[in-house]
């Protein structure tokens, strides 16, 4: 094929022709759909009669008269704003005491890492038994420290905190990110700075921290895309409730589009949530030049 | 003076060690205590699931037949020693004790006395009784097909897309590489619902082809993992397969897919894993229980299992198994993988 052409264009060509299954993937499932579900996000559409065009109506009665939009928004930042941090900052420490040079570090990464690869729905079913009020694991610990546990997921003050401890359960996946991090970082560093007399807390904040914060702005930027993507612990345990107390977005936009139905306003939904997971994620790149350190970098 | 510094540091190195051990033991216990009471609820008795305080390891009361009754056995007091009796009996606070061995010899004494004599029982049967209650063979082939098509989708597209990024040079190559980059960042929900009603459209809902058809079209993260260990081997292979008369396509398959094993096996696992464990995307497209996958099949046994917990964990604990397993015997691809799509990203 292509003999004729030159050998330049015949490379171009034979370029073109390897990568073309993503090009048609791209045209067919990402930008085709973006471009529609944009158009979608302008009508009302059921499915079973055809889309009815009704302009911005969609998004103005989103911000303006839906206020399970701005809840489910409140209940996804307050996830988002509490388990991030924490799960940054347990990830952190294990791997930080990981890298302290103890005995059989692949032990210990073996079972912090093994949640991470349960299945979302055994792992879900397996901790709405831990939390029964009435005969689960978590308040009978807290009973033998003499503190009666709540309601947990039954109880709309304590059904967010329960998902969110729960979350806590996967800081393995973030903590090997962080070791293989460590692990990358040069050991002259720390003998420099021991010889010039700086203790652990020193070498910590001034190599440690600013070395690993391409990473730490790496698992925030998944952990914020992630959190927006929140779904099958809540569908599975709570449903979105009680009384909406776990209604995340994702589960919204999921009850909007295949439980009522209302694939229209679900597409407005989406695209909101897609601006907003852009502007979050800007945010963190802009901000990015004040924290995070790259080797080698100008500073301007 | 030298000598005493170093052995001051040696000693807090020690001290450091020993603190980290600590911290990090009690985090394998909070880490452990959810899966160990997953093993142990699967192992339980009916009852023993919703007793409080709970049970670690389940017992129950020992039993014995009697005159053809069921009689629990009790260690008591009898003139002095402690005896091992059967509860043949009870009115009020006194029983009937008997020996088992010998049904003869009786004794009448206060029950409260003795003590329940307990045995550690395990449930073997409840993974047989979890898989008779729901069709889980049946989603376990949906799940496989699902794993095994998926995988093959992956692995080829990603492959073959990846070698074009790595190895060829045309104009807007380099552009088109950084909007593959971009849609990493993009929520699948923007492109949900034109793709559902597309699939309904050509009558896939319902069916297993919109969880396998997309895979043979590349996805981005695989794509720029193969794409950066491509780019790590040694072109001289190549250039000398061309000067030999080899094609572009030949290149691939002889040389440069079999110097990718490692980056090849991350592929694969990841994709196994994330096909047998996806929940949201067989939720939207599968209906019928027929078409179910493991994920689908455990969430609707909870819909009508919620009170036995036995039989829930054993399901749980056994499409739990086949990724635990995988990544004990495979390890060190499953920890390359997350650190490589993880640091270079």
């Amino acid at each position: 094929m292509f003999k004729q052409l030159s050998l330049r264009r015949r490379e171009s060509l034979w370029g073109y022709v390897f990568i073309s299954p993503w090009i048609i993937g791209f045209i067919v499932f990402t930008a085709g759909p973006m471009l529609a579900s944009m158009i979608l996000s302008l009508t009302h559409y059921n499915i079973a009669e055809p889309p009815t065009f009704v302009g911005l109506t969609n998004y103005v009665k989103l911000f303006t008269q839906d206020q399970k939009f701005w809840h489910a928004l409140r209940v996804t930042m307050t996830f988002a704003f509490v388990a991030i941090p924490l799960n940054l900052a347990f990830g952190f420490i294990v791997a930080y005491l990981l890298n302290m040079k103890v005995p059989g570090v692949a032990f210990w990464r073996t079972i912090y890492y093994l949640p991470s690869v349960m299945p979302g729905v055994a792992t879900a079913l397996l901790w709405g038994l831990l939390f029964n009020p009435r005969v689960g694991v978590l308040n009978w610990i807290l009973s033998l420290v003499g503190i009666k546990g709540p309601g947990w997921l039954a109880s709309p003050q304590w059904a967010l905190p329960a998902l969110i401890l729960m979350s806590l359960w996967g800081v393995g996946g973030g903590m090997i990110i962080y070791l293989a991090g460590l692990q990358g970082i040069p050991t002259s560093l720390y003998e420099a700075a021991q010889i010039d007399g700086a203790n652990r807390l020193q070498q910590l904040l001034k190599i440690t921290l600013p070395l690993m914060s391409p990473v730490i702005f790496y698992n925030l930027v998944t952990g914020i895309i992630g959190t927006f993507q929140y779904f099958t612990d809540a569908y599975v345990l709570t449903g979105g409730g009680p009384v909406d107390a776990t209604l995340f977005y994702n589960l919204y936009l999921y009850k909007q589009a295949f439980t009522y139905r209302n694939m229209g306003y679900a597409s407005a939904l989406a695209w909101v949530l897609f601006l907003i997971v852009l502007a979050f994620t800007l945010l963190v790149f802009r901000s990015s030049d004040l924290w995070v350190y790259y080797e080698g970098e100008m500073r301007s | 003076m030298k000598d005493n510094r170093i052995k001051s540091k040696k000693a807090t190195n020690r001290l450091e060690t020993i603190i980290s051990l600590i911290i990090l033991s009690i985090g394998v216990i909070i880490i452990s205590i959810p899966l160990l009471w997953m093993v142990s609820s699967s192992l339980k008795g009916k009852n023993a699931v919703n007793t409080f305080p709970p049970q670690w390891i389940p017992r129950e009361p020992l039993k014995v037949q009697v005159d053809g009754r069921n009689c629990y056995m009790y260690e008591i007091p009898i003139n002095g020693t402690v005896r091992q009796m059967a509860l043949y009996k009870k009115e009020g606070p006194t029983g009937t004790f008997v020996n088992p061995e010998d049904p003869t010899e009786r004794y009448e004494l206060p029950v409260g006395d003795g003590k329940r004599i307990t045995q550690i029982k395990l449930h073997w049967e409840n993974f047989s009784l979890a898989l008779q209650a729901a069709p889980f063979g049946r989603y376990a082939l949906n799940t496989l097909l699902i794993v095994v098509f998926g995988t093959l989708g992956t692995l080829l597209s990603c492959t073959i897309v990846a070698y074009g990024f790595a190895r060829f040079r045309a104009p807007g190559l380099n552009w088109l590489f950084l909007i593959l980059l971009a849609t990493v960042m993009l929520p699948p929900q923007v492109t949900l619902i034109p793709t559902f009603i597309i699939f309904s459209r050509i009558h896939w809902y319902d069916t297993l082809y919109p969880l396998i058809i997309p895979t043979f079209f590349a996805n981005a993260w695989d794509v720029f993992m193969l794409r950066q260990f491509f780019m790590s081997l040694p072109r001289e292979l190549d250039e000398a397969a061309i000067i030999d008369g080899c094609s572009y396509w030949c290149i691939l398959w002889k040389i440069i897919v079999p110097q990718s094993f490692p980056a090849l096996a991350t592929v694969t696992i990841f994709s196994m894993l994330y096909a047998w464990n996806d929940f949201y995307e067989p939720l939207i497209y599968l209906q019928s229980p027929r078409h179910w996958t493991l994920a689908l099949g455990l969430q609707g046994f909870n819909a009508l299992y919620t009170k036995q917990g036995h039989l829930l964990m054993a399901a749980s604990l056994m499409m739990a198994l086949p990724p635990i397993i995988t990544f004990f015997l495979a390890q060190r691809i499953f920890i390359q993988g997350v650190v490589v799509s993880g640091i270079k990203g």
